[in-house]
């Protein structure tokens, strides 16, 4: 700055602005950013091309064809006896199911096609009321872990959306400024806790606390996990809820006032009425969020999948479970081969619970444009 | 509006007079109360298990931790062991992570925010960055593994720092996007149409004048999202992070272990070293069943908390800075 008055100054003849040097580091900053917004989608593009991919490849494994066709024998030979079938199965089963398709000639029964060993496998993994993908004689009911994943988030949501709803309420309507500034980077300090600090506190502090209370409780249980998992997304739903709570206009509680209405009246007859589609979309990112977590569940909740059936112990709180997450973490740690049918089952889990996240995702955005209300 | 005002009050008879006009105040009053204190009771009990979380952590973990716990790589023996390892793996993959994340989160929101116009195209961007906040830190681990660590092999050499880094680097650019362009928006248009008038280029009064006066909120973004990357777990763990590891990524073999002149002097060592970091040290040691193990995931646990409270103060600052500015 200070040279340009220093130096001899200078005509206007002699400056020239470099307009084409400036447009063409303009273009060229231009097309990096794009690029780097790109970025986003191309992430988004990598997410389902994996999922997909390894997916179908999951499917399609020699695993599901040569299961179908043990299962299809009886059929494909009305004729034979029960004892020459077994030796057929015995035959096809001590075959690695990756080379078994190549010896067909020699077993002598045209095996099942590959499609309908792909939707065989599509039609256990929904119908199979077991999972034990990594026995001997796997069985893969996604229903298994999902019906876990849905018993830790149902009890997280029931711990989280009244306590956040009522923080929210607090601090908009309740509490002081001066309060409220000691109260925000407290929940600032609760929602930053990383996932595993709260799981190292569920497994080791709540549950033998909990078992003081309910002695039938198990080391891992469902319970611990949902509820300090509902203590972890509580910031989300307070901070979100406050923020559409903040965003209803003050006459409206004035008018509502001047109607003769007391404070809970308001609040519940008409802020949050008002502030609903941000009350319900922090709700849903609060569950997707709930679904989604692993490292709590993945400590507390156990590695036992529950079986499907009359012993309802995959409705049970009390006793291990295996959520989808827990699940993909058990294969990662256990380190499984690429191309092994394990490694492949965690991008099928995966699969299910991107689906169900990206489903509430839509939701969440079809509900905020449809009943946003707003205000000048 | 979705409450009418029929629903707060009832329709009175014209001549309501006396007890029937009372409008039942004392119950509707008491009701008021019981609201209050069960909004007093959710944020108490909110702040309670906080501090019983802390209170637990501390007093389990205080006695653990020393000079030796912080400079000692994993061992068998619980006594012996210590989290340098981890620390040091946490300290490069955060490094790569800002490297990477900092200029593609920055330059994304200066195309959305200075560039772009509002197209099909932008309209796109946005709605898969917020559909991108919404999808669980594991899948970006499943497609870390598929594409880095698969795919890239090459260039990442597997399950490596430079592996786990990129996909943290993916996980909170979304973050990073979002607070750059709340951070460009505060700055008044006034200073963009001024440079524009003084005949500046867009790039040029976007480098020269609205970059520098939306800088703190930008870092302060930016620290933020270092600071849920450094707490994650789950995608690392996905991606095939080691859960012992008695060395330190790069070519400082004594202590302190980590040196960030290794990213000059030997990059590949570094960036293509096998890893683990805080959070699955302390899964790690939480999943076994001694409980002095559990003591050290405790102190593991007080020192990964001081780190992240160290980066939100500092984010704090940043940002009251920017408010004074603003």
């Amino acid at each position: 700055m200070t040279a340009e008055f220093l130096s001899p100054p200078q005509t206007p003849s002699q400056w020239r602005p470099n307009r084409r040097r400036s447009r063409r580091v303009e273009a060229l900053v231009r097309a990096i950013c794009l690029m780097f917004a790109a970025i986003s989608i191309l992430t988004t593009v990598g997410i389902v091309l994996t999922l997909v991919f390894e997916t179908f490849d999951f499917f399609a494994d020699p695993f599901f064809r040569q299961a179908l066709w043990l299962n299809q024998l009886p059929d494909l030979l009305p004729d034979a006896s029960e004892a020459q079938l077994l030796a057929l199965s015995d035959q096809i089963e001590a075959v690695d199911p990756t080379k078994l398709f190549d010896q067909t000639a020699e077993i002598g029964v045209e095996p099942p096609s590959i499609v309908a060993g792909f939707f065989y496998g599509l039609k256990r993994f929904l119908t199979d009321n077991r999972w034990t993908p990594l026995f001997q004689s796997a069985s893969f009911g996604v229903f298994v872990l999902i019906s876990a994943t849905l018993m830790t988030t149902t009890i997280a949501m029931a711990v989280a959306v009244p306590l956040g709803l009522l923080i929210a309420v607090f601090l908009s309507e309740y509490a002081a400024p001066q309060l409220r500034q000691v109260l925000k980077p407290v929940l600032e300090l609760l929602a930053g806790v990383p996932s595993v600090v709260f799981g190292y506190f569920a497994l080791l502090t709540v549950t033998p606390f909990l078992q003081r209370l309910i002695p039938p409780l198990q080391g891992f249980n469902a319970l611990s996990a949902g509820l300090i998992l509902g203590v972890s997304i509580i910031p989300l739903v307070a901070s979100l809820s406050e923020d559409a709570i903040n965003a209803v206009p003050q006459d409206l509680r004035d008018g509502a006032f001047a109607m003769g209405a007391t404070k809970r009246e308001v609040i519940q007859a008409v802020v949050i009425p008002a502030a609903l589609s941000g009350i319900v979309a922090s709700i849903i990112l609060a569950l997707s969020r709930a679904i989604g977590e692993t490292m709590i569940v993945s400590l507390a909740a156990g590695q036992n999948p529950q079986p499907i059936d009359g012993n309802l112990g995959f409705i049970n709180p009390l006793i291990p479970v295996m959520t989808m997450t827990a699940f993909i973490v058990q294969v990662s740690l256990g380190d499984a081969p690429h191309g092994s049918l394990a490694y492949k089952t965690i991008f099928a889990v995966g699969t299910a619970l991107f689906l169900m996240t990206l489903t509430l995702n839509i939701v969440s955005y079809w509900f905020v444009r449809r009943f946003r209300e707003k205000y000048e | 509006m979705a409450a009418s005002p029929s629903e707060l009050m009832p329709p009175q008879p014209p001549v309501a007079k006396g007890p029937e006009f009372a409008g039942n105040l004392p119950q509707r009053y008491s009701a008021d109360r019981l609201f209050q204190i069960a909004a007093w009771g959710a944020t108490a009990i909110a702040i309670a298990v906080l501090g019983w979380l802390l209170y637990d952590v501390l007093s389990q973990g205080l006695g653990r931790l020393s000079w030796q716990f912080l400079t000692s790589f994993p061992s068998r023996r619980p006594e012996n062991a210590g989290i340098v390892g981890a620390l040091a793996g946490t300290f490069w993959v955060m490094i790569i992570v800002a490297v990477v994340a900092f200029p593609v989160g920055v330059g994304a929101g200066l195309y959305l925010e200075e560039f772009a116009t509002d197209s099909w195209f932008t309209r796109l961007i946005e709605i898969n960055i917020s559909n991108l906040a919404g999808v669980p830190s594991i899948i970006y681990g499943l497609l870390g593994l598929a594409a880095f660590v698969r795919l890239l092999e090459p260039i990442t050499g597997g399950r490596t720092v430079l592996a786990g880094a990129l996909t943290l680097a993916l996980l909170v650019l979304p973050i990073i996007i979002v607070a750059t362009r709340e951070a460009l928006r505060a700055v008044p248009d006034g200073i963009r149409l001024a440079g524009l008038a003084m005949g500046g280029s867009r790039w040029q009064v976007v480098w020269d004048h609205v970059l520098p006066a939306a800088l703190s909120g930008i870092l302060t973004g930016v620290i933020l999202a270092l600071s849920r990357a450094i707490g994650e777990t789950a995608p690392l763990i996905t991606i095939g992070a080691l859960t012992f590891v008695p060395f330190t990524p790069g070519c400082t073999e004594n202590f302190p272990y980590f040196n960030p002149a290794d990213l000059l002097r030997c990059p590949v060592n570094v960036v293509q070293s096998p890893f683990t970091v805080m959070p699955i040290q302390i899964f790690n040691w939480v999943s076994r069943p001694q409980k002095a193990f559990h003591e050290n995931a405790a102190a593991a646990i007080i020192v990964l908390m001081v780190m992240l409270v160290l980066m939100n103060s500092v984010a704090i600052i940043l940002r009251n800075r920017f408010r004074q500015k603003g």
